[in-house]
């Protein structure tokens, strides 16, 4: 009827070899309300989520992450674009007849029913055998390590079991696609992190495509097969974790993924790939050039903290003046005067024991890597 | 700046306020004690009231005893059950359009009309149904209470349904969707299992108000169709007998514990179950 076998013995597609997206966004536009009070959630998000991907959005609140998952399961009509699934308009499917399924941010577990009975809801609807809801539903329980509790009802359960029965209750149908809105967002750290090496191993074994929301960069970085920036309503950029760290298209992705200094500067020549850039305290550095062009809007030079390297007074590209330090534990921040506006913060390890203190005054070296910098569009 | 506050700022407790214990003590003497008199002498032996002979159950057994007592005893469930039935079913549907169908034009207006009849006196409500009712000729005996106790409980009945659904979430509807639930298998497993209590507290109320009705069944019941507030008042105006303490004190127990009923079944709210 609606819903593909889970298969768990699917080849992984990630290359994106042939056949269909399982989803592909083409101009989707999402318009709240109208006249003044007008909110354009979503504005022109057109990309492909390949079969079998562990798929992220990632962005900071408001920037229409929701709203998108919401027009993917249904629950929203898209103002503009279409939403094809395995190829497959949806537009006109309702939401109880779309092949996909939702872990919602905080649960929405049915409270007058059993973990056993919600985990066989979308079975018992999709009216496949008794002696198959049983199994199946004993099967996902055991995935999310959840079959002691069957018969607790919700109320009875923890968060981090909520999250579980909610886990199970949207993979028991088998979807093509599953959508998870924040899931972990309610959970404290240590089990967060708990549960991103779960969530990842159990996309791997049951082989569904997961759309996984979420505004927490790190969250993204470790468990996504390919990451979409959103911001304001429209995808920055899409790529794998490495890419989007180390090659941000734009300033927002680089502010967004990760700490980032930025140093204002322009353009005054170009050699061998590479850009020369002026800054306003007139430092003249080299650097790569983001993928696509600057814009209009100025350029900036970006390089991260933990590329920025440290070596002793006058054998650096750029000389420099320690202004602060930041105690991180595993890690310290160095704030570095470079006579431009803003401090450089550069991070080091505390790795190498004996490693020479420093304090604030301490004249030192500065290396920018040509490969380290980056000129994007400010 | 940390020092003891001066004893004149600090608030007194309402206790302290001199008289205020007295004043409530009365109130609630004035309110009660009527009330606790006429259960007390509804086991009195002797026939005068007021007048203490002795404990004894006689009077419930002479009530019950009376065919007419419990003819109007029937028609009271009768009318009562009825009508909380067609009230509770249309609150209901009345709560789910205004909560779960969107905003139309109009909403509020009818959110408003629903909740009118609370406002309205109840004998202009008695003396409109009364002029409508024999301006159309329509003449159906208890059926015309019926329709009568449908139109002032049906606000009863909406009160809390709309507040259970007001306080419940849709995405637990969603989430049924979600799971490939048509729009009635929703209604069926999610949205009706979790408005229940406030269904049930509203067919309470609803029974409760349809039961203890003097006034407008008083203008509309003919001869034949008498509930028990009416027949009441007719055994009083023959003088007081603990008859009449008898029945009223079945009436009062069964009020109590469809209100007792009721509280219980408002407390526990669609928070409570959720978290
Ligand atoms: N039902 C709604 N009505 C009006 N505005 C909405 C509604 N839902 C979301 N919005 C607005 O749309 C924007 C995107 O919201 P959302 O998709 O929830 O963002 P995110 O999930 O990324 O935090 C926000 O500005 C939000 O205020
Ligand atoms: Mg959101």
């Amino acid at each position: 009827m609606t819903t593909a076998g889970a298969g768990a013995a699917r080849p992984r597609a990630g290359a994106g070899g042939a056949g269909p997206a399982a989803v592909a966004l083409r101009d989707v536009a999402k318009t709240y309300g109208r006249g003044a009070h007008a909110v354009e959630a979503l504005r022109g998000v057109s990309f492909e989520i390949r079969d079998n991907e562990f798929f992220t959005l990632l962005g900071p609140s408001g920037c229409g992450k929701t709203t998108l998952l919401r027009a993917i399961a249904g629950f929203e009509q898209a103002s503009a674009g279409a939403i094809l699934l395995f190829g497959a308009d949806i537009v006109d499917v309702p939401a109880h007849r779309r092949p996909v399924n939702t872990v919602f941010q905080h649960y929405a577990l049915f409270p007058h029913m059993t973990v056993a009975a919600n985990v066989a809801f979308g079975l018992r609807r999709l009216r496949r055998p008794e002696g198959e809801i049983a199994r199946q539903v004993a099967a996902m329980l055991a995935l999310v390590k959840m079959e002691a509790l069957a018969d607790r009802l919700p109320g009875q359960l923890s968060g981090g079991q909520k999250q579980r029965v909610a886990l199970a209750r949207a993979l028991a149908p088998a979807p093509k696609v599953l959508l998870l809105d924040e899931p972990l967002s309610a959970l404290d750290l240590k089990l967060r992190q708990a549960m991103r090496q779960e969530l990842k191993q159990i996309q791997a074994t049951t082989g569904i495509t997961f759309i996984f929301v979420t505004h927490d960069q790190e969250e993204a970085l470790s468990m996504s097969d390919r990451i979409a920036v959103m911001s304001e309503g429209r995808v920055q950029q899409i790529g794998p974790p490495a890419e989007i760290y180390e090659h941000p298209a734009n300033r927002f992705v680089a502010g967004f993924v990760g700490d980032a200094n930025f140093i204002p500067a322009t353009v005054v020549g170009e050699e061998g790939g590479r850009v020369r850039c002026r800054t306003p305290a007139g430092l003249v550095l080299a650097a790569g050039a983001a993928p696509s062009p600057p814009g209009g809007r100025g350029t900036v030079l970006f390089v991260r903290p933990e590329k920025v390297g440290l070596v002793p007074a006058g054998q650096g590209t750029v000389e420099g003046r320690v202004r602060g330090l930041q105690y991180l534990g595993d890690a310290v921040l160095i704030e570095i005067d470079i006579g431009e506006a803003l401090p450089l913060v550069a991070s080091e390890r505390m790795a190498r024991l004996g490693q020479a203190a420093r304090r604030p005054g301490d004249r030192l070296g500065v290396v920018l890597d040509p490969a380290a910098l980056q000129l994007l569009a400010g | 700046m940390t020092g003891p506050r001066p004893a004149a700022r600090r608030r007194r407790p309402f206790g302290e306020v001199p008289g205020l214990g007295t004043l409530a003590a009365g109130f609630l003497v004035f309110l009660y004690a009527p009330i606790a008199v006429l259960v007390a002498y509804s086991f009195n032996a002797g026939s005068i009231v007021m007048v203490w002979t002795g404990f004894s159950t006689d009077w419930y057994a002479r009530a019950f005893a009376n065919a007419d007592i419990r003819q109007a005893a029937f028609n009271s469930l009768v009318v009562a059950v009825t009508a909380t039935a067609i009230a509770t079913v249309v609150a209901t549907l009345a709560a789910l359009v205004l909560a779960r169908g969107g905003r139309f034009r109009g909403s509020e207006a009818v959110l408003g009309l629903i909740s009118l009849p609370l406002m309205v006196p109840e004998i202009v409500t008695a003396v409109a149904v009364l002029v409508f009712f024999s301006g159309i000729g329509l003449n159906l005996g208890l059926g015309n209470v019926v329709i009568a106790h449908v139109t002032f409980c049906i606000p009863f009945a909406f009160m809390p349904i709309r507040a259970r659904l007001d306080g419940m979430d849709t995405t637990l509807e969603q989430a049924a969707q979600d799971l490939y639930a048509s729009e009635w298998a929703t209604f069926r497993l999610v949205t009706l299992p979790l408005l229940m209590p406030g269904v049930l507290a509203g067919a309470m109320l609803s029974f409760v108000i349809s039961m203890d009705d003097f006034i407008i069944t008083m203008m509309v019941a003919g001869a034949g169709d008498t509930t028990l507030p009416v027949y009441i008042y007719s055994m009083i105006r023959h003088g007081i007998t603990p008859e009449v303490n008898a029945v009223s004190s079945i009436l009062l127990l069964v009020s109590i514990v469809l209100v007792t009923l009721y509280w219980f079944m408002t407390r526990t709210g669609p928070g409570t179950a959720r978290r």
